[in-house]
């Protein structure tokens, strides 16, 4: 489960949230939504859960705030150096997620983090790998995580194909995360999405009043560019 | 030779008025008078050759290997001092498992070389320390081709086409910059590579040879592994046969 609100009396800052990364033909879309909740309080309503831990990876975070900012803060120090090293070649999207797992695995006692590392590198293309608390690691097609995921993981399982394209990726993502915070209290916001591919990587957002809803709340109104779904 | 450094070369933390290091320059002749080794990358892989003089008769063939796995895709051999070069594998073993660990990935042949690199030229920077009289001379073969890198005692790190040391280096040195190594397979530059070590020998036929063989390529699944035993005898018996051949045809000419 999820950091309690036990940890809310000393502050603690929580990313009860959606979070998840898709590979399609060609890269990676990572997306996320944008509420900080620090119990019922929403701490912050635009936050950004997407982080780049080096050129071409990003990493999605959920849990504690603070543990998963340390944690991409200490992964972009240790791929900084490593991209020194390695020179013209570029880092590996599997060796950033190596080290966010090391990390996470090393301090597993005292860390409260699921993460999801996905970006694109020369050898291996587009890839994804899921770092949930204790410190796993495992190379997926697709990942969701944080709390509202629970409610998009059979979903997500249904609809997820492979060499879907860009565009198709990123409406399945949106569309999803559209889903987790519908049902989902400690996720909303915004959805932000980062498209990672061999020309680049593009961050993108759909704001709050664009965010699909579905059944009973979504409220006839005029004026509303929502779209609507049964 | 000795007094050459006049009194400059008693430390390894004293230069000379010229600049000069001497006692990383004696590390150096410790491998240049060591046993006669080559590195050769090929089309298909990289072979590592070493050729030992029996020192007794009573030791047995295979003895003191020069020539090591340091990880699956990289292989080393080290000339110079045989127990200095120990350290240098034990060491280049400790990095490559390192790197995996830490980056999940097998780490790339001139990371390693450069670290080994770095690893010997410590030595050179302590008086409490001596350098070590040993070089690294690596193989390895992975998706940007094969490599040969030849980290020497002094901190210098270079990767080559095709390198020897050691011994009859020059000539053997000579022998490679004629070949198009890169048009070769392993299986046909190892004939040409026993071919060059044979032929470096001052006295052939009285003192016996063992010629240690490894490689990585195609043919071995890229792992970094000791040449077969019978592909190993067909080379050096095909290098003897031509050296006869050619023997044969000089001594034709000059009659």
């Amino acid at each position: 489960a999820m950091a309690t609100s036990a940890m809310v009396g000393q502050g603690e800052v929580l990313t009860g949230t959606t979070i998840m990364a898709c590979t399609f033909d060609g890269g990676v879309v990572l997306g996320a939504d944008s509420r900080t909740s620090s119990g019922n309080y929403v701490a912050n309503k635009v936050a950004d859960k997407i982080t780049k831990v080096c050129d071409k990876v990003y990493l999605c975070r959920s849990g504690s705030a603070a543990h998963t900012q340390a944690v991409a803060g200490y992964a972009n120090l240790y791929l900084n150096q490593h991209a020194i090293e390695l020179g013209e070649k570029g880092v590996s999207v599997k060796s950033a997620a190596t080290i966010v797992k090391e990390i996470a695995y090393t301090n597993k006692e005292w860390m409260n983090a699921g993460m999801i590392v996905a970006g694109w590198d020369k050898a291996q293309g587009g890839q994804v790998f899921a770092v949930p608390m204790g410190g796993t690691l495992m190379e997926v097609p697709f990942a969701v995580g944080g709390s509202g995921s629970i409610y998009i993981n059979a979903f997500v399982d249904k609809n997820w194909r492979a060499g879907m394209t860009r565009d198709e990726c990123k409406a399945f993502v949106r569309k999803a995360v559209s889903l987790a915070i519908s049902r989902d209290g400690s996720s909303g916001g915004v959805i932000r999405t980062v498209t990672v591919d061999a020309a680049g990587q593009n961050k993108e957002m759909v704001p709050g009043d664009q965010v699909a809803r579905y059944q009973d709340e979504h409220l006839p109104t005029l004026g509303s560019n929502a779209p609507i779904f049964t | 030779m000795s007094g050459a450094g006049s009194g400059y070369d008693l430390s390894v933390t004293t230069f000379s008025p010229e600049g000069r290091v001497f006692q990383v320059e004696y590390a150096g002749k410790a491998v240049d008078n060591g046993v006669p080794s080559v590195g050769v990358a090929c089309k298909d892989g990289a072979i590592l050759a070493v050729e030992k003089p029996e020192e007794t008769k009573m030791m047995l063939p295979g003895s003191n290997r020069r020539i090591f796995t340091v990880a699956k895709h990289v292989g080393m051999a080290v000339p110079g001092k045989l127990p200095d070069g120990r350290q240098i594998v034990s060491r280049a073993q400790q990095e490559c498992e390192n790197y995996k660990r830490f980056y999940g990935n097998t780490i790339p042949t001139k990371v390693l070389s450069d670290r080994l690199a770095n690893y010997c030229h410590a030595f050179s920077l302590y008086w409490h320390l001596r350098p070590l009289g040993s070089a690294a001379l690596t193989a390895s073969y992975d998706d940007n081709g094969p490599h040969i890198y030849l980290s020497e005692t002094n901190g210098v790190s270079y990767r080559y086409y095709g390198i020897a040391v050691g011994k009859g280096r020059q000539g053997i040195k000579t022998e490679l910059e004629r070949l198009k190594l890169g048009n070769m397979t392993c299986r046909e530059a190892l004939k040409t590579v026993c071919k060059c070590l044979i032929k470096q020998r001052d006295d052939q036929g009285s003192k016996k040879f063992e010629i240690e063989m490894a490689w990585i390529c195609d043919e071995s699944d890229r792992q970094f592994v000791r040449v077969p035993e019978d592909v190993a005898k067909e080379a050096e018996d095909a290098a003897k046969r031509e050296i006869e051949q050619e023997d044969e045809d000089s001594s034709d000419m000059e009659s």
